[in-house]
């Protein structure tokens, strides 16, 4: 195939002639083309802004299927489990757990920087991707937002249980007290309660911010059909043998949602001018939380890196941390939405293949990136000459934690090659399996760098070994309970999907004309006259 | 002065608000509301009303229009001004604290006998708290310069108006209009287009 002698789809292609089929034309569910010049369409099957709303809103409205409620009771026990755990370990002692004089952090740190890390996707895909015009970014920026702020929480836990006396902890605050003691604002460690506590912080405001007009049109539904007449049945449980109504509450449904969501959306009314300061605010926010991203995962890896540990004391970590975090997050974002897109209706036509595509490539990328990093890793304890270094990186590769190392090359650089193949990085099946092995590998990358580079110190006689106790196993699995629930809770009461940006960037909310929905070629073209003259 | 005027009215209307017209019932009247049923017509719309000459005028849209401030003709937000005393209040504010704790209230943590004073570990948290006090003032900011949150509004009585969150815009008039009419107003709206047109009462 040449310029001057091209193929038949090249040709139909460079003619302008619409191709159906065949290499260049759409497959999958419509939104996987290769041609640049074809603009795909971020919401499927030719959908009305209204219908968008009543999507979205249907899933905070309606029951969510039988499935929710048993699922929900699940976790809700084993996050209970968990909770129980913490306050075994709060009124026992750390002793509970499997740490020793040697490994003195195990499975409690690994937790926490395995929680933070998953915590990036959320603000990466709100803040730098806004900040790129990344429009797909709507399909999938509220939940990963809320899935950061969810795993910031079980993150959040570690640090504060593991310090063994938690009566204690305020110290890490620069509080006044009678004691005449400060923190020592020269240590990594305080660093790092500033920097997670800003991005959790920061990131509540951020998702925040971007459901307010989104509870404004909750609300306003809400008290649309209070007005009607047609929401105002009280509130009762029925048993669901009998059929015997019971514990009859004063208000309605909708009574409680014109409420709370009237609450939450802070009288918000869609006012162009209110909409111009939000819009400045988002893009200040996105600004902002770019390099905040960016700064927090390198301050956890300096928690390691400012040490004189070999395995840990390094360059290399801040970026090789913040590569792994996005890496982990989008594994974690892929994981829980794509059964979502089964489990309700319509979800497909807002989060299409093109999307998991995008977040696969983002995967197979930051993939390479921490391949790239482990091997640099090796390299520089060879080249930089140090024993101690040398050896650390041989045990662990071939020591006693062998087979968590090699877990984590498999599970991190070895499985998301198969998305170099286009069949498997658009299949939710393929996608969700290594989503699923790269949150396994991330764990283990956490688990090698803390506990094989402890396990192995400068002398023999300080080599020892950790073993998780069944507290450690249940207190991280109980993490995995509470953060289930909690994405558990967002998908049946919140907007799941940004309605304001999913409308701005559908044809119909392009105000210089658009075509009749499957001709998007043609909004391009008045665009551009718009600009032309002047229009804007 | 009309920005102060403007959040007076938003948060204690009955200090700064006078009816000049009412209903034929009696009913003091805050401004008319004209509804339009796409994008398209509502920006044009608001081009016709910022030629046309309004002040307190709006365009209520269930989703940010792209270039909807030059058809508005609305000026700049001073919100990145906001969020820059944020910034400095948080970084200033980072930079004292962690000097004076470590310069001068407590240095009974000698640290590899590096100077109490030196200010290199001290950048990540002017940094975060730069970026904390950024974002609380981007978000508050932009809320008090909206004057919200104001859970009241005469707008959210008119049934119509509920639906400005789904799919409609909403063009309106108050009547603190310098050339607000309500026969006048609500006639041109109709001209430029509107497809539903009500008084809205003051309440």
């Amino acid at each position: 195939m040449t310029t001057l002698h091209p193929d038949k789809v090249t040709a139909d292609r460079l003619t302008g002639k619409p191709t159906s089929g065949g290499p260049q034309g759409p497959h999958g569910d419509g939104t996987l083309f290769e041609d640049p010049a074809v603009r795909t369409p971020l919401v499927l099957n030719n959908r009305s802004l209204h219908d968008v709303t009543e999507i979205v809103c249907g899933y905070a409205e309606n029951s969510p299927g039988k499935w929710w409620l048993p699922t929900f009771m699940f976790t809700a026990t084993v996050a209970g489990v968990g909770t129980l755990m913490i306050l075994y370990l709060l009124v026992t002692g750390v002793g509970v757990w499997g740490l020793n004089n040697q490994v003195g952090w195990a499975w409690d740190i690994t937790n926490f920087v395995f929680w933070i890390g998953i915590g990036h996707a959320g603000t990466l895909i709100s803040a730098i991707l806004c900040l790129f015009k990344q429009k797909w970014r709507t399909a999938v920026n509220r939940s990963a937002e809320a899935m950061t702020i969810f795993a910031v929480m079980c993150a959040g836990i570690f640090p504060g249980i593991h310090v063994g006396r938690i009566w204690f902890i305020w110290f890490v605050f620069p509080i006044p007290n009678s004691n005449a003691i400060w923190p020592n604002f020269r240590s990594p460690l305080l660093w790092d309660v500033f920097a997670v506590s800003t991005y959790a912080t920061v990131s509540a405001l951020f998702w925040f911010m971007g459901m307010i007009p989104d509870f404004a049109t909750l609300r306003d539904r809400a008290d649309k059909r209070l007005r009607a007449g047609s929401g105002t049945s009280k509130l009762c449980v029925q048993c669901p043998v009998t059929g015997i109504k019971f514990f009859h509450l004063p208000v309605s449904a909708d009574g409680i949602r014109a409420f709370v969501y009237g609450l939450l959306s802070l009288g918000w009314r869609g006012s162009g001018r209110h909409w111009h300061r939000y819009e400045a605010a988002y893009l200040i926010l996105a600004g902002i939380s770019t390099p905040l991203v960016l700064s927090v995962h390198s301050i956890v890896s300096f928690d390691f890196a400012t040490s004189v540990i070999p395995g840990w004391h390094t360059t290399i970590f801040p970026p090789y941390f913040v590569a792994g975090a996005i890496f982990g997050g989008f594994a974690m974002v892929l994981f829980l939405l794509i059964p979502a897109r089964e489990l309700f209706p319509n979800f497909k036509d807002l989060l299409t293949l093109r999307h998991l595509e995008n977040m696969a490539k983002i995967i197979l990328v930051t993939g390479m990136m921490v391949g790239f990093a482990y091997a640099m890793e090796f390299f520089i304890a060879w080249y930089g000459g140090n024993k101690f270094e040398v050896e650390v990186f041989i045990q662990r590769a071939t020591g006693p934690y062998w087979w968590a190392y090699w877990t984590m090359i498999s599970c991190n650089v070895l499985s998301p090659q198969v998305f170099w193949k286009r069949s498997m990085r658009t299949n939710p099946k393929v996608i969700w399996t290594v989503a699923l092995l790269v949150t396994i590998g991330m764990w283990f990358e956490r688990f090698v760098i803390i506990v094989s580079s402890l396990n192995r110190a400068f002398l023999p006689a300080e080599w020892h070994m950790f073993f998780p106790t069944a507290v450690d196993i249940l207190t991280f699995v109980g993490s995995c309970g509470i953060f289930m629930t909690l994405f558990l809770l967002f998908l049946r009461f919140l907007p799941v999907f940004p309605l304001a940006e999913i409308k701005a960037v559908m044809p119909q909310g392009d105000p210089h004309g658009h075509g009749d929905g499957g001709d998007h070629g043609h909004g391009d073209e008045s665009h551009l006259a718009a600009n032309q003259g002047g229009g804007h | 002065m009309s920005m102060i005027t403007d959040m007076l009215s938003d948060y204690v209307p009955f200090m700064t608000r006078k009816a000049k017209f009412a209903t034929e019932t009696g009913e003091p009247i805050w401004g008319v509301m004209a509804q339009f049923d796409d994008v398209v017509n509502a920006y044009h719309a608001a081009e016709k009303m910022r030629d046309a000459g309004f002040k307190h005028w709006d365009l209520h849209t269930p989703f940010p229009i792209h270039g909807l401030e030059e058809a508005m003709g609305i000026k700049r937000t001073i919100l990145p001004f906001v969020v820059l005393g944020g910034t400095f209040t948080g970084a200033g504010g980072a930079a004292a604290l962690q000097w004076w704790v470590t310069a001068y209230a407590y240095t009974d943590i000698a640290v590899q006998g590096k100077p109490y004073g030196a200010w290199e570990p001290f950048t990540m948290i002017i940094f975060e708290l730069g970026v904390l006090l950024s974002a609380f003032a981007a978000l508050f900011g932009m809320l008090m310069l909206n004057g919200l949150p104001r859970w009241h509004h005469p707008l959210f009585r008119k049934d119509r108006f509920l639906d400005s969150s789904d799919d409609k815009f909403f063009v309106v008039v108050e009547a603190r209009d310098p050339s607000f009419n309500p026969e006048q107003t609500s006639r041109f709206l109709r001209e430029i287009g509107a497809t539903a047109v009500d008084l809205v009462e003051d309440a």
